[in-house]
């Protein structure tokens, strides 16, 4: 990090991110939300912090759990809880829900509920990059679980192999639904499986959002220097059910964390215990969340209030 | 018995009858065991018979072809229909074709579950039936049962069959209880009468059949009869059935449960006008999705998805009659007990 500046901006998108969910989390029970919400409480940090560290008209790619991705790249907490609640206003006319957000004017280009999707649609991003001559650069967001597709890998290939200018980000909780991936992988790991690609690979505990950022300013600093993609792989603990509002250690198929560890893989815990040795008060960061908070609240109601979206809505936009 | 707990039982039983058997995918074998439709089979038949994979559908598909082929009577389930477009190449080029190319000598014994997912924002990539694209390949057998007996008994049928079958089974059918006699059989490839009447004939595939059961009751308080046709199976179609409905009632609305444009039930409907061209009092009429993606707000929801109230109005169309008074009934019950997630 280098400047406490910078580092209650980065807090203020941590925060936005975390309060949004626990604002649904209290919401969903009303069944005024009805969308399948993949909740990313834990993970928050790492599309803060690489897209943080990219540039302005860079282009980004996400899963069905984006809501972090989203309020990071937009700040757009009314078009964010529009969509939630089907609306007109919502940021795809109600007709995405929380699985599909997209953002293209602020460079959220597509997200897809189809594990691994939008990976090779980031490479051909990449690719229409190199072709019109522009310096963008590209992200694309995937679980552990996507990696075990094929088309991740073809994507990959085709990327190391034309030199992209692409972060493949892997955000590996270590779960696809509910499976381990103890029972889902064939290899060792995921930075040795990839270790053969000609790309750059950098590793690191995607909970920390400093650490996220020094990963990407690295892999930055690396593909300027060498031009081949890099591949991010960094591990969070998803705090809740796969999709849905609530905790379900009560399942048994992953123990409960104690107190402890859920303070050490807390994005926002951790990053606060940052803030402070860079000389953040209590108060400050206090302020910071009422504030946010608010924001939150205030758009939620608002997209209660707001209309659905007419019967003729249903047939627009099915081509251009 | 549920729908879901039927599918479970048809499987467990074929798994019981014949150690070949056995069933895997995304998810199989987790808590939640595909909707419950996977219950107990893990416990009954070990993980060998029953497991869960990593995600990569398209090699699950082949590698289910390739069990079929030697020896192994493979069921291979998806949580949601939609994901079977990342297996097309093994179903197009390789299932659907293999016997044939071999000239006869292999046989492919093996069955691909798949859920159609609706409501609750399941949206354009969680809502589709894809029925009409697969019975579409010469040498698949697709069905799609909407009654607990027909999931027991055709899941079983499916199983001991020696050709690939595809199963679809809609998500909301899996709370409905229905009685299941485990000794019926249920061959594949045949329609069933599940309401009699004589105004006029429904063909039903899959979820709308619940439907045009609710329309059927509605229309019934003022003496029209409707008789439904479970369609059961869209490949093999049994244009029997339907063709000796038809020419009882001469009318005929299909209510399929997909995209109207180029689908399963334009499919329908010409066989019925070339076989029933002088006994037709109405054209046929078709009802299906709108032609849009599956949007995911309910109140668009509501209008792509045909409904009870759409057979209502095109029966009353049909057969000359006034619009009934709708204002009282309930339609779409299941939007309201349906509560996601997922
Ligand atoms: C192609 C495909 N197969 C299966 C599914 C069902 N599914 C949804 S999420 C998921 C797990 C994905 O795990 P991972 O990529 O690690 O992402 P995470 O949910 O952990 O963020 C599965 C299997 C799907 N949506 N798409
Ligand atoms: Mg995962």
């Amino acid at each position: 990090m280098n400047s406490r500046d910078e580092a209650l901006r980065l807090y203020r998108k941590l925060l936005l991110a975390r309060l949004s969910e626990e604002k649904i989390r209290e919401l969903y029970p009303s069944n005024e939300i009805k969308s399948p919400v993949h909740l990313g409480i834990g993970g928050e940090a790492i599309p803060v912090g690489v897209c943080h560290c990219l540039p302005e008209n860079s282009k980004y790619f996400g899963t069905y759990r984006n809501h972090t991705l989203y309020l990071t790249l937009t700040g757009d907490t009314d078009g964010f809880f529009a969509e939630l609640y089907g609306r007109a206003s919502g940021a795809g006319g109600g007709k995405a829900g929380s699985m599909h957000l997209m953002a293209p004017d602020r460079g959220l280009m597509a997200t897809s509920a189809v594990v691994a999707t939008t990976i090779p649609v980031a490479v051909g991003a990449a690719m229409a990059a190199r072709y019109r001559g522009s310096d963008d650069w590209v992200a694309v967001f995937f679980g552990d679980g996507a990696m075990e597709e094929g088309v991740f890998w073809e994507s990959l290939n085709f990327a190391c192999l034309h030199k992209l200018r692409i972060l493949f980000v892997c955000e590996d909780n270590g779960l696809a639904i509910h499976s381990h991936d103890t029972t889902r992988r064939g290899f060792r790991s995921i930075p040795e499986s990839v270790g053969g690609f000609r790309c750059h690979v950098l590793s690191g505990d995607g909970s920390r959002l400093s650490t996220v950022v020094e990963k990407t300013r690295e892999a930055v600093t690396r593909m300027k220097k060498d031009s081949q993609p890099a591949f991010l792989h960094l591990t969070y603990f998803r705090f809740l059910e796969h999709v849905g509002p609530k905790e379900d250690f009560a399942a048994g198929y992953r123990p409960a964390p104690t107190e402890a560890e859920r303070g050490g893989r807390d994005p926002v815990a951790i990053f606060e215990g940052e803030l402070k040795s860079l000389k953040c008060s209590r108060p400050e960061m206090d302020a910071i969340r009422s504030e946010l908070a608010k924001q939150v609240d205030a758009s939620s109601r608002k997209a209660q209030a707001a209309p659905s979206p007419s019967p003729p809505d249903l047939l627009t936009d099915v081509f251009s | 018995m549920t729908f879901r707990d039927a599918l479970a039982l048809g499987m467990a039983r074929e798994m019981e009858a014949d150690p070949s058997v056995f069933v895997f995918g995304l998810d199989v074998p987790d808590h939640k065991r595909i909707f419950g439709s996977t219950r107990d089979l893990v416990e009954k038949f070990g993980p060998s018979r029953c497991f869960g994979t990593p995600l990569c559908e398209d090699a699950l598909t082949g590698i289910a072809l390739g069990a079929a082929i030697s020896g192994l009577r493979p069921v291979l389930v998806h949580i949601r229909a939609d994901f079977l477009l990342l297996t097309m190449n093994q179903i197009g080029n390789m299932i659907s074709c293999l016997r044939y190319m071999s000239g006869g000598k292999v046989k492919v014994p093996l069955v691909i579950r798949a859920i159609i997912g609706r409501g609750w924002g399941q949206s354009a990539q969680h809502s589709k039936s894809l029925h009409g694209m697969f019975a579409h390949f010469p040498g698949l057998k697709v069905a799609l049962p909407s009654r607990p007996q027909d999931a027991y008994s055709l899941m079983r049928a499916a199983v001991r069959d020696d050709n690939p079958v595809m199963i679809f089974e809609h998500r909301w059918l899996y709370d409905v209880s229905g009685v299941v006699d485990e000794k019926v059989k249920v061959e594949l490839g045949k329609a069933s009468v599940i309401r009699k009447g004589a105004a006029l004939t429904v063909a039903g595939v899959s979820w709308m059949n619940v439907e045009a059961m609710k329309a059927a009751e509605v229309l019934a308080r003022r003496g029209v009869e409707l008789e439904i046709v479970d369609v059961r199976s869209v490949a093999p179609f049994d244009e029997e059935t339907l063709i000796r409905s038809v020419e009882r009632t001469g009318h005929c609305i299909v209510a399929d449960y997909d995209w109207v444009h180029a689908g399963f039930s334009g499919e329908i409907a010409t066989r019925i006008n070339y076989r029933c061209f002088g006994k037709l009092k109405k054209p046929v009429e078709r009802l299906g999705f709108r032609h849009t993606p599956c949007p995911s707000t309910r109140t668009l929801e509501n209008l792509f998805y045909p409904s009870a109230i759409d057979i209502i109005r095109t029966a009353e169309k049909m057969l000359g009659l006034s619009e009934t008074d709708l204002a009282g009934e309930e339609f779409f019950s299941y939007e309201k007990n349906f509560k996601g997630p997922f």
